[in-house]
């Protein structure tokens, strides 16, 4: 079990109730899963609470059996603004966790080429982060992630910024690179179509109660097709569970 | 080009007005107009005995001093300031209060301690420019970023990686336009701190054009000042400022 969360409750200073309330979840190792839900439902602080960017009220998230209480590079974040740094080259970019962790400059070079080809971004390397397209940026925040070959990998809405085209090339490649790395993944995403198209298991957020409403198992195989019927079907009941229709 | 032409047409103006104002029609006494071949000679009689140099390395000198000096102070007292709510909530405003204060008003002062020396000029300099460049430290590490704060934790940033690997370059086209305005206080600090003080030095110059009733030689040492800030912000400042915002595609 990598990710353990118990009766996580999070809630602002300035509110009356839980933005989240008493969330439980279990993420295996090499699982993806997605969390899905409207706007402002609670997803970006689930994933705060997991990253150790902000402390739960109540209830605590356990890493591999042990609790986090601050952010660090076995719980990489990426963000729906890339969050690259514009004073360094895509390559420096994709290598600056290596550095912090003091790795040595042969072992940096191989990782960030072998995930910079991965995002095929390998050619675009020297180039500064200014230069490039938003999908590329992505794709760069990608690759620096997954240098961290983190326990958990948390993605906020990774893909929302981006144009439609864009972002359905993005989710299938990362579905590509899943299943060839196998890396834990936390995804959020507001999309239910995403959802489905990645991931292992669906955690449906109730709309403004804070609460899951139900976790969808998707035992459909990969690679997914959007327009297959099951696909389809699976995509709507979840769709009226977001929307809060159907509870 | 333009802008050269411009010039040489204002100078032009200006010595037919001396000739016209002073010498034909004698409106005015000559020590009371400047004229652009007087403010020449006065600048051939300053060179040839090397006094001119003197004065302008002499100032120049201590400006960098002085400036070198604010600048540490300055960026360690907004570091602090950063580091503490307290600190930002209670000494930034008595900060930003001093900051308001002419650096001329510090000259009395200087002098009750450390009397008509080099040292009470460093010190307006001190004054005149530390404070302004405290506060742009302060806001320059407020404005970085929160996401590239959090994207480096999350990367793993201990704090003093987060504050040299990302604060410092995040903010870094701020902090140099803070250093600049910090620069341009620092030397009006050092003109204020010169003039009342009796140190070789551009502002101890203009005085003694007072003195001797060269208006010629004043006017002189004024363009000199005016030419040695503008170099130094346009030649030094401009100049790293342009690169930094290049770089990252700001400009
Ligand atoms: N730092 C904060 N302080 C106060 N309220 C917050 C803060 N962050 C989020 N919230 C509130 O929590 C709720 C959930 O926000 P968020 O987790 O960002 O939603 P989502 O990511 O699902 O769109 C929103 O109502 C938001 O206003
Ligand atoms: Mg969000």
């Amino acid at each position: 079990m990598a990710l353990v969360l118990e009766g996580l409750c999070k809630r602002f200073g300035n509110s009356e109730k839980d933005t989240l309330h008493k969330i439980d979840l279990k993420v295996e190792t090499g699982e993806f899963v997605c969390i899905v839900g409207t706007s402002g439902c609670g997803k970006s602080t689930l994933l705060n609470l997991v990253a150790g960017l902000e402390q739960p009220t109540q209830g605590r998230v356990l890493l591999d059996g042990e609790e986090v209480s601050k952010p660090g590079a076995d719980r990489t974040v990426m963000f729906q603004e890339h969050g690259l740094f514009p004073w360094l080259s895509v390559i420096d970019n994709v290598k600056f966790g290596m550095r912090l962790a003091g790795l040595p400059k042969e072992e940096q070079e191989k990782k960030a080429r072998h995930y910079l080809e991965m995002v095929r971004l390998w050619d675009y390397r020297d180039y500064p982060i200014h230069q490039i397209s938003g999908g590329m940026r992505q794709r760069t925040a990608l690759a620096r992630s997954l240098t961290m070959e983190s326990k958990v990998l948390l993605m906020d809405e990774p893909f929302s910024a981006l144009d439609k085209q864009t972002s359905n090339r993005l989710r299938e490649e990362l579905q590509r690179i899943w299943m060839e790395t196998k890396q834990t993944i936390l995804f959020i995403t507001h999309s239910v179509e995403e959802a489905v198209y990645l991931a292992d298991r669906i955690v449906v957020f109730a709309p403004d109660s804070g609460k899951v409403a139900e976790i969808v198992t998707v035992g459909l195989p990969r690679p997914r097709h959007v327009y297959a019927p099951e696909f389809v079907d699976l995509r709507h009941r979840i769709l009226e569970e977001v929307r809060g229709e159907a509870i | 080009m333009g802008f050269l032409l411009f010039l040489a047409l204002l100078v032009f103006a200006w010595q037919g007005l001396y000739w016209l104002g002073v010498e034909l029609l004698q409106w005015w006494k000559p020590y009371a107009l400047p004229s652009p071949l007087g403010v020449a000679k006065s600048f051939l009689d300053l060179c040839q005995d090397g006094r001119l140099f003197e004065a302008a390395g002499n100032s120049l000198l201590r400006g960098i001093a002085g400036y070198a000096l604010a600048l540490a102070i300055g960026m360690a007292l907004g570091i602090i300031i950063h580091q503490s709510k307290y600190l930002q909530k209670n000494l930034k405003p008595m900060v930003l209060g001093v900051q308001t204060l002419p650096s001329v008003c510090w000259v009395p002062f200087s002098i009750l301690w450390f009397g008509l020396t080099d040292q009470a000029i460093l010190f307006v300099v001190v004054m005149g420019s530390a404070f302004s460049v405290a506060i742009s430290v302060d806001n320059a590490i407020q404005n970085v970023q929160p996401i590239y704060t959090k994207a480096a934790l999350t990367l793993g940033a201990d704090k003093r990686q987060l504050y040299f690997y990302v604060i410092l370059p995040a903010c870094l086209p701020e902090l140099v336009a803070g250093m600049k305005q910090g620069w341009s206080f620092a030397w009006r600090a050092l003109m204020a701190g010169e003039v009342m003080t009796t140190s070789v030095g551009l502002g101890q110059t203009l005085i003694m054009g007072r003195d001797l009733a060269d208006i010629n030689q004043v006017m002189l040492v004024m363009v000199v000042i005016v030419l040695a800030g503008v170099i130094i912000d346009k030649c030094f400042f401009l100049a790293i400022e342009r690169r930094i915002l290049r770089k990252r595609g700001l400009l």
